[in-house]
């Protein structure tokens, strides 16, 4: 839950003034062009960046006051690789694992089950600095499943993915949904919103343009008959003006 | 358990990532012994024997005036090699997702700093073996081994904290780099190879107040006689004193975060 949240970097007002409701076990789709605020939005809801003005709770925590409440029940898999590329991908699970204190018989457990899961088996023992593009966004998302978060942030998790690797990690995320965990993600790609997400709200400029199901904001082109996302976000942002 | 014991749990996690990039990447370390090698091969090998006659002492008597000042530069260019590793590593996305987690806050930085004073102390005792090969004699017992060691050991541990703050105040590895390096070479102006009574009224005045000074005494009139005076107490205190300083510093870079330099772009 997000209210009148407002963040600055010098004299660029990167947010200003956003509200944003997630629900509980859906995927919300935070959608903008490049340079929107979407990456900023991400970086203080998993408390990396404080905010300049407004209200933000992270499951039930205030991301101010209590920090390391809401960083139990996060996971993150940002848009900039974020392994440890010197370690093997095995290494790199262990070390969340390790991290999570959960033991060294069980972090083994999971850390197998997750190269299985992510089809990374064969890598286990390579160092992460070898692996392609797709293989190292597995290994990214897996590492931030080792704590089993309730709630995950997935900023652009599909960027400079091949099409096969975006649709793999399509279905990653929704199996994770079929799990019950709750997904905030955002994308510059209307078609990933339109797959993915229960909700969507359209970023541009700092501000929240639209908010809606996909069938909402595709109602809210007048006179189009079977309007796509692409003509709302075109109508919304100034993608379209430009 | 308690938060001490969790911070303890999640720097020793940290040393283990830290040491294993050490094994993948043992150039790194490898670097920070060569410099000071070099020194001792040149200074006690080509320069000796003139410096033996300028300071009366025997013949090949150098080496032991010069091993414990090349001790010290050896600590110092590992820990500028901890400088530009810090850079490298804490602009990765790894550094972030540790900070989007419940884990204690400054264990990498912790686990950071124990790893590279473990390989400074192992630079250390390589040095200590070219040393001897050269000619370094030592009179000093078991005792005052440890006591040079623990000496050793706290300058590292001074100079670790206030280049891996260096390392997270730099934009750039090279940058990083340069700074440490005004860190590493500041035993030059000490009494590392010449007695400062030799040197220039200014140049002497910086040279005996300057920290590596006092570490210097200490290291020398532990493994060779002679007298430590004053010096162990001020070199002590100048090790706390750095060492709290950049332990306080790199915790504000690091609570900072990328916000004050920004994450590279993959």
């Amino acid at each position: 839950m997000v209210r009148a949240l407002r963040k600055s970097f010098g004299h660029h007002l990167v947010l200003d003034g956003v509200d944003l409701d997630v629900p509980e076990g859906t995927v919300y789709a935070l959608l903008g062009p490049n340079g929107s605020g979407k990456t900023t939005m991400v970086r203080i809801l998993s408390t990396l960046l404080p905010a300049d003005a407004g209200q933000v709770r992270v499951a039930g925590h205030d991301v101010a006051d209590e920090p390391d409440q809401v960083r139990a029940a996060i996971g993150v898999t940002g848009q900039f690789s974020a392994v440890d590329q010197m370690l093997t991908g095995e290494e790199n699970l262990v070390l969340m694992a390790d991290l999570y204190h959960l033991g060294r018989a069980e972090g083994r457990r999971r850390a197998a089950a997750l190269l299985d899961r992510f089809d990374l088996a064969d890598a286990a023992k390579k160092p992460a600095a070898v692996y392609s593009g797709g293989m190292r966004r597995r290994l990214d998302l897996a590492m931030t499943l080792v704590g089993e978060p309730r709630l995950i942030f997935l900023d652009e998790p599909t960027a400079g993915l091949d099409p096969r690797s975006r649709r793999t990690m399509w279905e990653i995320i929704r199996e994770l949904v079929g799990r019950g965990v709750t997904i905030f993600l955002t994308t510059q790609y209307l078609e990933e919103a339109d797959q993915l997400a229960g909700r969507i709200a359209v970023l541009d400029h700092g501000k929240i343009v639209a908010a809606g199901t996909p069938d909402e904001l595709k109602r809210l082109i007048p006179g189009g008959h079977h309007p796509s996302l692409d003509d709302v976000f075109f109508a919304l942002t100034d993608e379209g003006r430009s | 358990m308690s938060s001490l014991s969790l911070a303890l749990r999640d720097s020793a996690t940290m040393l283990r990532r830290d040491l294993r990039h050490a094994q993948r990447f043992p150039m790194m370390t490898a670097s920070g012994i060569l410099v000071p090698v070099i020194f001792l091969l040149l200074f006690a090998g080509v320069f000796g024997r003139a410096l033996s006659a300028g300071l009366g002492v025997r013949p090949g008597g150098y080496v032991d005036y010069l091993t414990p000042g090349i001790l010290v530069m050896t600590a110092g260019f590992a820990a500028e090699s901890t400088a530009v590793t810090v850079n490298t590593d804490f602009r990765l996305g790894i550094i972030d997702r540790f900070r989007t987690m419940p884990i204690a806050r400054t264990s990498v930085l912790t686990g950071t700093v124990a790893g590279s004073v473990i390989r400074t102390m192992l630079s250390g005792v390589f040095v200590v073996a070219v040393a001897l090969a050269l000619g370094f004699r030592s009179a000093a017992g078991p005792a005052a081994w440890i006591a040079a060691a623990g000496m050793f050991a706290a300058l590292a541990f001074a100079l670790t904290w206030l280049t891996v703050a260096l390392g997270l105040f730099a934009k750039t590895p090279a940058g990083a780099n340069s700074l440490a390096l005004l860190v590493a070479i500041l035993p030059f102006v000490s009494s590392a190879f010449v007695p400062t009574g030799t040197m220039p009224a200014g140049v002497r005045w910086f040279a005996q107040n300057e920290p590596f000074t006092p570490v210097i005494g200490t290291l020398r009139g532990l493994l060779t006689g002679g007298v430590i005076g004053n010096s162990a107490v001020a070199a002590v205190a100048w090790c706390a004193g750095i060492a709290l300083a950049g332990y306080l510093w790199a915790r504000v870079l690091y609570d900072r975060g990328p916000a004050a330099a920004p994450a590279v772009a993959a």
